[in-house]
């Protein structure tokens, strides 16, 4: 009788965590359902995030990537170190359609340099892996190369403070594993990091991939 | 070139003096005659959403052949087998990322935070583990978990702890489990991930500070076996609940027990249950005035958690980068550093107002002085269970696999003489 009593109430507790289960289950997948799942039912006047919401495509494919956005980027050097990887995941990245192909690139040579040669004195990037080629006079072409570079953001700064900002530091998603934590993200001074939709990993200035340029009410692709 | 460089800076010069239009060209795109081709810039595509339905498929999949080879093929060889796959496959391969430990934190974020998006790969591998241990028992802990899995391979003279040690250590768990949910409602951080001891063995690369968790870890497995599993991981509360009503869970004999003791010391996590005879009872009255008696400690040890839960609110909130920030913009020592703290300089360029900055923090205080409250709340419960449950005598003639802690590893079934 005992025992039979037991049973009874363990099969009571059985169901009723089923229950919770498929409730939280079911809970979540009626979010993603609905239009507007974000809990603000669409209203993005009055939701905090508009500004950086990438709700429709999350809500469409649900996978998301960390990225960062280089328009809240400070090129602290932190992406270099903080990753769990080394050389970290993110690498400096040439968006060569904003690129004013100068002779004196800010972010190629150190500031103050008199010389402007390729030799490693005059070179900001500590690996070498910013590269220079001549095009045409006065024309310079610029490109990175990704096996050398540590993502330290030393050019990005040179080039966004003298030059086009050209050059800006993106996760590299051939390199990346996706933690669940980025680890780079939790200690961005910026907050620039978030997570972005898998379909559309970057966040290029520039490139019309721009996730967070102060528009509301989500991006526009 | 030397014009170039003069018309260069004086533009500079301009431009830097009406800082105002970020991002407008400063140097407009040239205009080549030599036929240059200007290269376009490649964005490596992320990881496919087949290979994340993938990762499902192998979880279920996993879930179900251990699960067969527990309850009805009952080998511990094949049991062992699967589960070096598993090390391979959710350890090497997918690096330890997404795993179900880890998801408990998404799941939490999700529910308290509308904004955040729950991919539903998380969701199936928070609940898929959950669903097998409510049919079957902790059979995820046994062959699916690549951190078991690890940890298992290198037990070779497991000691014994003995009952009091195993209830003590095992009230970590309960109070990792509650710091994870408290920082990730909050949306503080996500400290299972921070604090992960084997990702960096599975990716070849991590911080000094990972390995040598992961080493203290791995040398005293060799002693106490699993110190994760069993005094650490979050997501092994949840299954520890969800274990002790499970429908059909493993057993040490496929038939009766004959009282051979040959499975007595066979549980390297100590996790067999020795028989309890009813001998000369103790009467129901006294009994029941002793429940009565720890269970009247339950409230007050709730109480009292909750008291100094609510009172260590600031520190656990300091987490909070939102928190943080605050602090070190009202800190005159960090002002005054030079160069100054980017957290400061990212703030300053941000443009935000700084009384945004501070409700917006003190939002968040608000919510750790609840979470603080609850969060002792629930340590407290859980020590009074604890200590209630001491008070409680199961009576059972055989011996028989502890639910709630058996990782039904299957080890105990070879001892076994007993055949069905």
């Amino acid at each position: 009788m005992v025992q039979s009593r037991r049973e009874f109430l363990n099969t009571l507790i059985r169901g009723g965590i089923l229950a919770g289960l498929g409730l939280l289950g079911g809970g979540m997948i009626f979010r993603w359902v609905r239009k507007g799942s974000c809990g603000y039912g669409g209203a993005c006047e009055k939701c905090p995030k508009a500004v950086e919401c990438t709700l429709p495509e999350a809500r469409n494919y649900q996978q998301t990537v960390w990225q960062l956005d280089p328009s809240k980027c400070i090129q602290c050097g932190r992406c270099a170190t903080n990753c769990i990887l080394t050389p970290s995941a993110v690498k400096c990245v040439h968006v060569f359609a904003m690129c004013g192909y100068c002779d004196l690139c800010g972010g190629y040579f150190k500031p103050g340099t008199k010389t402007l040669s390729t030799a490693a004195e005059s070179q900001l990037c500590p690996t070498n892996a910013l590269k220079r080629r001549f095009v045409e006079d006065p024309f310079f072409e610029y490109t990175i190369d990704e096996k050398l570079c540590i993502g330290c953001g030393k050019c990005v700064k040179g080039c966004s403070a003298f030059g086009n900002g050209s050059l800006q530091l993106q996760v590299r998603h051939d390199r990346c594993v996706n933690c669940n934590q980025c680890s780079i993200a939790r200690n961005c001074p910026a907050g620039a990091y978030s997570r972005v939709p898998a379909t559309r990993p970057s966040l290029l200035k520039g490139s019309g991939n721009e996730g967070s340029s102060g528009k509301k009410g989500g991006p526009t692709t | 070139m030397k014009k170039t460089v003069i018309r260069g800076l004086f533009f500079l010069v301009l431009l830097v003096v009406s800082l105002s239009s970020f991002g407008i060209q400063r140097f407009p795109k040239p205009e080549f005659e030599s036929g240059y081709v200007q290269p376009g810039t490649v964005i490596p595509a992320a990881r496919t959403t087949i290979l994340s339905i993938l990762d499902v498929v192998v979880l279920l999949t996993a879930c179900a052949v251990i699960s067969w080879l527990i309850i009805r093929k009952r080998s511990r060889n094949w049991v062992f087998l699967i589960s070096l796959c598993s090390l391979v496959y959710f350890g090497f391969y997918r690096e330890g990322c997404v795993c179900s430990i880890g998801s408990v934190q998404n799941v939490a974020l999700a529910l308290f935070d509308g904004l955040y998006i729950l991919p539903w790969t998380i969701l199936a591998f928070f609940l898929i583990p959950l669903l097998f241990t409510l049919l079957f028992g902790r059979i995820f802990c046994a062959g699916v978990c690549p951190f078991g899995a690890l940890q298992d391979l290198v037990a070779f003279y497991p000691q014994k702890l003995g009952s009091r040690w195993n209830a003590v250590l095992g009230l970590i768990p309960y109070f990792y489990l509650g710091l994870t949910i408290l920082y990730a409602a909050t949306g503080s951080d996500f400290i299972i991930c921070r604090y992960d001891p084997f990702v960096g063995i599975f990716r070849f690369n991590a911080s000094f500070g990972m390995f040598l968790f992961a080493g203290i870890l791995l040398i005293s497995g060799m002693f106490i076996a699993r110190p994760y599993c069993r005094f650490l991981c979050p997501y092994g509360v949840l299954l520890n609940w969800i274990s002790r009503f499970s429908w059909r869970h493993m057993t040490i004999t496929p038939a009766n027990c004959i009282q051979c003791r040959l499975c007595e010391d066979s549980c390297p996590y100590e996790a067999i249950d020795k028989p309890v005879i009813r001998k000369d009872p103790v009467p129901v009255r006294i009994r029941i005035r002793k429940l009565l008696l720890s269970g009247l400690l339950i409230p007050l040890f709730v109480l009292a958690g909750g008291w100094i839960g609510s009172q260590l609110y600031q520190g656990l909130a300091d987490v909070n980068p939102t928190v943080k920030l605050v602090r070190l913009l009202n800190d005159p020592s960090a002002s005054q550093q030079q160069p100054e703290p980017f957290e400061i300089t990212a703030f300053r360029s941000s443009g935000k107002p700084v009384s945004q900055l501070c409700s917006e923090a003190s939002v968040i205080l608000k919510k750790f002085y609840t979470g603080g409250w609850i969060l002792g709340g629930f340590i407290g419960l859980v020590f009074g269970f604890a200590v209630a449950g001491r008070m409680i005598t199961r009576y059972h003639p055989d011996y028989i696999p502890h639910k709630s802690t058996c990782f039904s590893c299957a080890r105990c079934i070879d001892y076994c003489p007993v055949k069905s």
